[in-house]
């Protein structure tokens, strides 16, 4: 395969929505589990880190530390949630269950079905955004009029992270190989992105690593900006970056899976 | 009914699978109803059932919820869907597994739900990979008769099998092949014909036997300490034999596919 190829346009068809109902399917036979999880960890980590240490932190660009972390909270879940959807889960459902064997002998093709993947991950994000935002709005620590433009920025950077899970999906050889990018890539980021202290406390050159590269450091501000109310006209950038990236990797990770799964 | 068959490894898993238009051709091209496989496979897949060699059921279903899910990627509308789904169930008989999940159905269940989930878009072609594996008797009767039904009602069967047996009874023509290539292709009937004659007689090997043979230019082989012969008339041959070589451990035996597809593909061990 030529490099341009990983470029070309996949042909998605409409199809692809029946394999996201599938994993909708699947996902509301346990739903007060997968529920639990965006409900409990604010709530947790609010208590230990924004009211506990938060006691003897600063306030940092004049916002006290529960409201300065209670966004990135938001966008920490939107990265896991589609991320762990894509890699693993999908890994499992291609891999151990021959799920997307057993579709594309039907009219859905694999173009479809890696689609349908990637949306399902995005809307993963989403509702994980939406679960949380009135656990943190009842604390007082977002501007509640605004929030609900979290709920479909959550679901654009949700696909990002869908699109960056499919990719290693992709190439990885066995499940247990995706712990690498998960501890080289995705644990970094949940710590040096400006979740937990403002990108300003790092070395001039790693916060422009940091906005070139790291694609949470975008997901973070953005949330915080529309959390705080403050639509200044970064968030266009931050939403630009995303945009941009978002398209390239949505049409490599599918050209990816093609190449991994045409045999 | 068609039938494929031939040795682990052979391709049989992969014509099938081009067939599907799920692997693409490197190669040639390739019509299903009359529509090419690599340009149009939505519409071909939309008419045909696949029972693959490998099971793969969604285990996060119950056996009904598979065959709903499943008519969802044809388009079928939900009520015509229950519909079809409560009648394949009765027609492999599997009503009462209804709400199990997939996970704990026995290897005989999952096959027969894997029949019903292929016939839920009611195809015009069946491609059955292997549909018999690891089945008891029972099961295989009833898979079989299954088939004969649905042939009956018009449907395209393709199969692939190392059951011999089951090729010979089930299928109308059958090719046998190996390394990719096609070997030979014909009704069971004719094929055991053209390359074996319609008996064999099964000797002790010796050499005073090959001597024997030779003189009389039969067609023969030699498997292990065994010897075939060939003929259509194995009676004859083997009373021919018994008086001419004086050998007493002989038999008869009308020959089979299983003769022909060893004959064909050697019987070396396939890795
Ligand atoms: N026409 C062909 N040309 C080259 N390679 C082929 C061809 N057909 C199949 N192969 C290769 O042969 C291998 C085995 O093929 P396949 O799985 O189709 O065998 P099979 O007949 O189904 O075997 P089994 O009886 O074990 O299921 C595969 O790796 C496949 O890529
Ligand atoms: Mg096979």
């Amino acid at each position: 395969m030529r490099i341009s190829e990983y470029f070309s346009l996949p042909k998605v068809s409409s199809k692809s929505y029946k394999v996201w109902q599938r994993n909708k399917d699947v996902f509301m036979k346990d739903i007060k589990l997968n529920f639990l999880p965006p409900f409990l960890e604010p709530l947790l980590y609010l208590s230990a880190l924004g009211f506990g240490l938060g006691r003897f932190v600063e306030d940092i660009d004049g916002v006290p530390y529960a409201n300065f972390i209670a966004p990135a909270l938001i966008a920490i879940s939107v990265m896991y949630a589609s991320f762990f959807e894509c890699s693993y889960s999908s890994y499992v459902r291609m891999y151990y269950q021959k799920t997307f064997d057993a579709i594309i002998a039907t009219p859905v093709t694999i173009e479809d079905v890696i689609a349908g993947e990637l949306l399902w991950g995005a809307t993963r994000s989403m509702v994980n955004a939406a679960v949380m935002i009135p656990v943190i709005a009842l604390f007082g620590l977002i501007d509640i009029r605004y929030a609900l433009l979290i709920i479909p920025f959550a679901f654009l950077g949700g696909l990002l992270f869908a699109a960056i899970g499919m990719c290693f999906t992709a190439v990885t050889p066995n499940i247990m190989s995706i712990n690498y990018p998960v501890l080289l890539f995705i644990t970094p980021m949940f710590l040096f992105s400006g979740t937990f202290f403002p990108l300003s406390a790092l070395p001039l050159p790693v916060q422009y690593f940091a906005i070139a590269f790291l694609p949470l450091t975008h997901i973070v501000n953005g949330i915080r900006l529309i959390g705080y109310g403050t639509l200044e006209p970064v968030l266009l950038f931050d939403l630009a970056w995303i945009i941009v990236v978002c398209a390239v990797l949505l049409l490599v990770s599918i050209n990816m899976m093609k190449k991994r799964l045409i045999v | 009914m068609f039938g494929f068959l031939g040795p682990n490894g052979a391709g049989k898993t992969t014509t099938m699978r081009m067939i599907q238009c799920v692997s693409p051709l490197t190669s040639g091209n390739l019509e299903i109803f009359g529509l090419d496989a690599m340009s149009r496979p939505r519409e071909i897949k939309s008419h045909i059932g696949v029972v693959p060699q490998e099971n793969n059921l969604d285990m996060d279903f119950t056996v009904y919820e598979n065959l709903l899910v499943f008519s969802r990627y044809f388009d079928i509308p939900r009520d015509e869907a229950e519909r079809r789904a409560n009648e394949l169930l009765e027609f492999v008989h599997l009503e009462d597994k209804k709400d199990t999940m997939t996970e704990s159905l026995s290897g005989g269940m999952k096959r027969r739900l894997i029949l019903a989930r292929a016939l839920i878009n009611r195809p015009k072609m069946l491609i059955l990979d292997e549909p018999t594996v690891g089945l008891d008797p029972q099961a295989r009767h009833m898979i079989w008769d299954k088939l004969r039904s649905l042939k009956k009602q018009g449907v395209t069967i393709v199969l692939t099998s190392h059951y011999l047996d089951e090729i010979e009874k089930l299928c109308d023509r059958l090719v046998v092949m190996d390394y990719g290539k096609i070997l030979v292709e014909g009704s069971p009937a004719q094929v055991i014909e053209k390359y074996v004659g319609s008996g064999i007689v099964e000797a002790e090997h010796n050499p005073e036997l090959i001597d024997c043979l030779e003189k009389k230019e039969a067609n023969y082989e030699v498997i292990g300490d065994l010897v075939h012969i060939y003929t259509d008339n194995p009676k004859q041959i083997a009373e021919y034999l018994t008086m001419e070589c004086s050998l007493s451990k002989l038999s008869a035996r009308p020959a089979t596919l299983e003769d022909v597809f060893l004959k064909l593909t050697g019987r070396r061990l396939r890795e």
